[in-house]
């Protein structure tokens, strides 16, 4: 094999192209290479990343990505860079807004990230460090503590907004998104969510990781002119749970 | 987390053994006269950091014939032992009985510098400090590290319930109420009918409820309002003479239901809901944006399950 196309290919070329981290994250160029498959990266104030002004519950960590300022957004991702599960989040708005809002869990003091890539295939991005107490990642679940997860396993919440400028989606599912890193508790996740319209077209696909907080929640926003949607979602035994929602128009 | 209280104690013995430096040259905090043998020791108005050690709620010292009693001794071993010193200094005698009133670290954990027979607490209390006690802990050391050294979990006597009190020869009346957590303990003191309220009252700081019921809460402030006092120490922020920190808990606490139930019904999520104005009525209330947004964390998901019908 000649030298030169072993020097492209080498993770070392790939860093050297990636802007220096605002955040000076220890992981930056390592998670980058791992997650945005070598295309350009700008942080652009395009992308508006929203969470508290602290980690109160490191369990449940409240992250918006916004990328609504942008054109042609294909995916949005969510990852933070010191979890040991790092992207907790994979969204591509096929036929919806390019914003989402859910909560993640934090195993340490991290930089959380928001991540859009735009067709063109640049990656858009936005970031801040957030203080955590450790263990979001490595405690066991609050219903696997209580005993009762599996009374209510892939339950599924939700509920529509409708306003001149979106409809908004809300929804729920129960389920302990354990992630293996728990003794004697296998890797057990909600993994797969997409959200159609009433057609069967479509609108939104989630890839999930087990850093997604227990009994995830959602919030995505689609055109105003939909009149309605189908969730379906299914976890890593292939359980899979189903939901429709119809706009009541006034 | 165990493996470094365990070494921080040790280091704390082994200065204690020497020349005990940090027991004695620390500066003590400072006391102010409020009563009769009557002392209040405020804490920073601040959440719990680095730069306070800790020392973010109030603490009392009342002088009693047979020994100073110490109310709530703050979140560490240092603390207390300075808090011991204080009374000391003021009492002219030693702490005979310390006083939690509830379950909470910045109150309680510096139970630890004083004999475990002298501390007492409600049943409840007991409870909760024996269950979540050492998670306490653990937050406690990896935000403030050294100041905690020596520090370990003192479980209360649960043996506080509703009604007088001789308090080392001190006339105290105790109510046993709840709703900033589970079990909130409120002491009169009769000689200056100074009404001691541990966290079910905030002054101008904003109330925090990770414990928190907050119906319970109200109906507590309530019982608070209809007992005849002269001054009202609060568990956090300024001593009150005018009945402003009771309507001020009690307004705080009704905006923050309203406002949670109003946001969920609207469909933000809990990152909107968490950047919602605060009203400028409460701009006097240090670390507003930041109580806002804890109890954002504490019962959106809660308040979600209820406003998400199952599909």
């Amino acid at each position: 094999m000649a030298g030169a196309s072993l020097a492209a290919a080498s993770p070392c070329a790939a860093e050297s192209a990636l802007p220096a981290d605002p955040l000076a994250s220890p992981m930056w160029a390592y998670r980058a290479g791992e997650i945005l498959d070598g295309k350009p990266v700008v942080f652009d104030g395009k992308v508006q990343l929203s969470i508290p002004m602290l980690a109160e519950n490191q369990r449940q960590f409240p992250v918006m990505a916004d990328a609504r300022a942008l054109q042609g957004v294909v995916r949005l991702l969510i990852w933070a860079d010191l979890n040991p599960i790092p992207l907790a989040v994979d969204y591509r708005p096929v036929q919806a807004l390019p914003v989402i809002a859910t909560r993640i869990k934090l195993d340490q003091r991290t930089p959380v990230r928001a991540a859009a890539q735009t067709a063109d295939g640049v990656w858009h991005m936005a970031g801040a460090w957030v203080d955590a107490a450790g263990g979001g990642c490595s405690a066991p679940p609050l219903s696997r503590a209580r005993g009762d997860w599996a009374d209510h396993l892939g339950e599924l919440r939700g509920r529509l907004w409708f306003s001149p400028q979106a409809l908004r989606l809300r929804f729920s599912l129960r389920h302990p998104m354990d992630t293996g890193l728990v003794a004697n508790i296998p890797a057990f996740h909600i993994d797969q969510v997409a959200v159609k319209d009433a057609d069967g077209n479509v609108l939104g696909e989630l890839r999930l990781q087990a850093s997604v907080a227990e009994d995830p929640a959602f919030t995505l926003e689609f055109a105003p002119a939909l009149r309605g949607v189908v969730i379906e979602a299914r976890d890593t035994s292939g359980h899979d749970s189903r939901g429709q929602l119809m706009v009541e128009k006034p | 987390m165990l493996g470094r209280r365990a070494f921080l104690a040790g280091a704390a013995l082994a200065l204690a053994q020497g020349k005990a430096l940090a027991a004695t040259s620390a500066p003590l905090p400072k006391a102010e006269q409020v009563g009769d043998g009557l002392w209040v020791v405020r804490g920073a108005d601040e959440p719990i950091a680095w730069g306070n050690g800790g020392a973010i709620a109030n603490s009392v010292i009342l002088d009693a014939p047979a020994g100073a009693v110490l109310i709530d001794p703050g979140p560490s071993r240092l603390y207390g032992q300075a808090l011991g010193r204080l009374a000391q200094r003021l009492c002219s005698k030693k702490v005979g009985m310390v006083l939690i009133t509830h379950l909470h670290p910045d109150h309680a954990m510096g139970a630890c510098a004083f004999d475990p027979a002298i501390v007492h607490a409600l049943p409840q209390t007991r409870k909760d400090i024996g269950e979540q006690g050492s998670d306490f802990a653990d937050a406690l050391y990896r935000i403030l590290a050294g100041a905690m050294q020596g520090t370990t979990v003192l479980t209360p006597q649960g043996d506080l319930a509703a009604g007088p009190l001789d308090a080392m020869g001190r006339g105290l009346q105790l109510y046993a109420l709840n709703g900033h957590s589970a079990g909130d303990l409120v002491v009169l003191d009769e000689q200056t009918q100074a009404l001691i309220t541990g966290d079910l009252v905030f002054h101008n700081r904003a109330p925090a409820t990770p414990h928190a019921r907050i119906d319970q809460w109200q109906d507590s402030l309530s019982k608070l309002e209809a007992i005849p006092h002269r001054l009202l120490i609060p568990g956090h922020g300024p001593l009150d003479t005018g009945g402003e920190a009771l309507a001020q808990t009690r307004d705080w606490l009704g905006w923050v239901q309203d406002s949670l139930q109003r946001a969920v019904d609207s469909g933000l999520d809990m990152v909107e809901a968490g950047a919602l104005p605060i009203p400028d009525r409460f701009a006097p209330l240090r670390q507003a944006r930041y109580e806002w947004q804890r109890s954002v964390a504490h019962f959106y998901a809660g308040l979600e399950t209820q406003a998400l019908p199952i599909l």
